[in-house]
């Protein structure tokens, strides 16, 4: 038997309401550093949607997916800078960069398989990022300025933070509506054939890397346009949103959250950017009874306790939040069971 | 030998030293059951490999159907109807038993460039799909894990997923592999269904399975063919009795 209200669904429910009211609680306290937070959040867990589409439902492990938030957000800040502000002419293009970049990593990748295929997407990324860097024009290592952002023929208005904010929050949504269709489709049943086995995939009649790289291409794609946001969210690009540790944040956010499973990175986005955000003030508020002096200095070390605690996540917590969620979830439906015996 | 569906010729690949299949000639027909038997190592999986297009082969030439497949990459084969099942399990473990099928199905239904119909209500696919468990005899379990099936359940999914697709041919890498005498009974019953719609060619190391169903039987050793006729012919062969059937023998096997 199937129940609506288990911890699963009720914490996944929450999350979405509250990510829907947020801005309200933000025009009641006032607290605009929240509505800054939670864009990011937005935007990176839209990312995180769209590797784990790739990853967790296709099983490919691409170390390189912060390329495209690089690549989506280039595009937007280069055009901006030579005079082009349209968000119709930015976002497309944004989006066919993208796509282009990762049918050419795809076609080269796609064929191996493991190791192979995890350092080949690394090395893509990296090229892009030491593109990005000697682009003098724009403005090489140090990055480059958005003068302004995208316009939308008067229909939308980025520069209000909360209109921005709505902006993301929806496009996020349909990414998740986007994957739970093509994970069910035809296509989706291919891709989660493929991580399962891809061995038996073509014996029994699939061409499975014409599947995998529509997949690959899907994904960079949509984590494109992730980067056209965070680059009007920023108001600035720079080569460093492409480094190899961004994509390992991205990795990060998908494994911590639940991989293959659709809320999962999107679990994973928020808790990873809230405890970046909080650890630190957390860790030196507990050292402060034991030694007042060094507490500041301790908060700094905020990574060494973040990494143990990924691992423990990662370890002990197969599935990672979705999967204690529905773990917790099972346990209930087991003690109702039990009751009703 | 008019009507051969499968004809293979100068078969050979060799792996580093080791000849696996060695300037190996055979030829199946139409609706006939053909029994590959052999000592372990002898080659009987690389053979079937090649067949499915899995490895290459280093010479020789594959004809299905009177058509030369030898080039031909594994899932273009399995289109023309040429279906392999395999030794060493080899499903969707995460899917359910269901899905395993119906992706099989789904191989043989067109394209897969189809992003936004749920395709687990799509009877076009789960019909066919139930049909063929019921064909191995799993239609009980459609809905569990494929991982929580015992080991002789999982050779019946082997084989509900090679039927699925309708296949002219089925290449079967010893089915019976691991199975209770009782779950191997029930094997060879199906294979004897099997055999009046589907032309197989069966691999496997139970001799009185083999002898029960086999047309035509051939013997491998070393990777190349040492005898090839009826069964009573093998069981007669002196060459085959001293390579392979003695040890049969001096076991509890009768052949
Ligand atoms: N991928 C491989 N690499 C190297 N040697 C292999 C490989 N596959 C099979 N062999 C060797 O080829 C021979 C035939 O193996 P196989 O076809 O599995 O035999 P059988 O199925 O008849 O037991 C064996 O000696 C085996 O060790
Ligand atoms: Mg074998």
């Amino acid at each position: 038997m199937t129940r609506a209200l288990t911890p699963r669904n009720l914490v996944t429910a929450a999350l979405l309401i509250g990510l829907a009211l947020l801005p309200l609680y933000v025009a009641l306290t006032g607290d605009r550093f929240m509505l800054t937070l939670f864009t990011r959040i937005v935007i990176l867990a839209m990312a995180a949607v769209s590797l784990n589409l790739i990853l967790g439902y296709g099983g490919m492990m691409s170390f390189g997916h912060a390329a495209y938030l690089g690549l989506g957000g280039y595009t937007v800040a280069i055009l901006s800078f030579e005079g082009v502000h349209s968000g119709f002419i930015q976002w497309p293009a944004a989006i066919a960069v993208s796509a282009l970049f990762a049918l050419a990593v795809g076609a080269l990748s796609l064929r191996t398989r493991g190791v192979y295929f995890i350092m080949i997407t690394l090395a893509f990324a990296q090229m892009a990022y030491y593109l990005a860097s000697g682009m003098a024009r724009y403005g090489g290592d140090d990055g480059l300025s958005l003068e302004a952002r995208s316009t939308f023929a008067g229909l939308v208005n980025l520069s209000n933070k909360t209109t921005f904010y709505y902006v993301c929050l929806i496009l996020l949504f349909a990414s998740i509506v986007l994957v739970w269709r093509l994970t069910n489709s035809r296509f989706g049943m291919v891709l989660q054939g493929v991580r399962s086995n891809e061995t038996r995939m073509g014996a029994i009649g699939y061409p499975t890397f014409r599947y995998k790289l529509t997949g690959f291409v899907i994904a960079g794609t949509l984590c494109g346009l992730s980067g056209a946001l965070i680059a009007n969210h920023t108001d600035f690009v720079s080569p460093s949103m492409m480094f190899w540790t961004r994509s390992g944040d991205l990795i990060v956010m998908v494994v911590l959250g639940g991989m293959g499973t659709l809320f999962g990175p999107v679990f994973g986005a928020l808790a990873l950017l809230f405890l970046e955000q909080f650890l630190p003030a957390l860790i030196s508020a507990a050292v402060r009874p034991i030694n007042p002096a060094g507490a500041a200095k301790a908060g700094e070390y905020w990574q060494l306790v973040l990494g143990p605690l990924l691992l423990f996540v990662v370890l002990f917590a197969r599935g990672g939040i979705d999967g204690m969620l529905r773990s917790l979830s099972r346990r209930g439906a087991d003690a109702e069971k039990a009751r009703h015996d | 030998m008019t009507d051969a569906l499968l004809n293979v010729e100068g078969l050979s690949k060799r792996f580093g030293g080791i000849v696996a299949t060695d300037d190996l000639s055979l030829t199946v027909a139409r609706g006939e059951l053909h029994a590959i038997i052999g000592p372990n190592g002898a080659g009987k999986t690389t053979l079937i490999a090649q067949l499915s297009g899995q490895l290459r082969c280093d010479s020789g030439r594959i004809r299905f159907a009177g058509e030369d497949i030898t080039a031909l990459p594994p899932h273009t084969r399995s289109l023309k109807g040429l279906a392999r099942s395999f030794q060493i399990t080899s499903l969707f473990l995460d899917l359910s038993v269901l899905d395993n099928v119906a992706l099989a199905v789904q191989a043989h239904a067109g394209h897969s460039f189809h992003f936004w119909r749920d395709a687990r209500t799509e009877e076009a696919l789960r019909a066919p799909a139930r049909a063929a468990l019921e064909r191995a005899g799993l239609s009980g379990r459609a809905d569990s894990p494929a991982a929580a099936l015992s080991h002789g359940e999982h050779r019946q999914l082997e084989l509900a997923m090679a039927l699925a697709g309708n296949p002219r041919m089925l290449l079967l890498d010893e089915p019976m592999a691991g199975l209770g005498p009782e779950e191997s009974a029930r094997m060879v019953a199906k294979l004897r269904a099997l055999k009046n719609d589907v032309t197989i060619l069966l691999v496997e190391h139970d001799m009185e399975a083999v002898f029960a169903l086999a047309d035509r039987i051939t013997v491998l050793v070393y990777g190349r063919v040492i005898a090839s006729g009826a069964p009573d012919e093998i069981r007669a062969n002196a060459q085959v009795r001293e390579a392979y059937l003695g040890d049969a023998d001096k076991g509890s096997v009768h052949v």
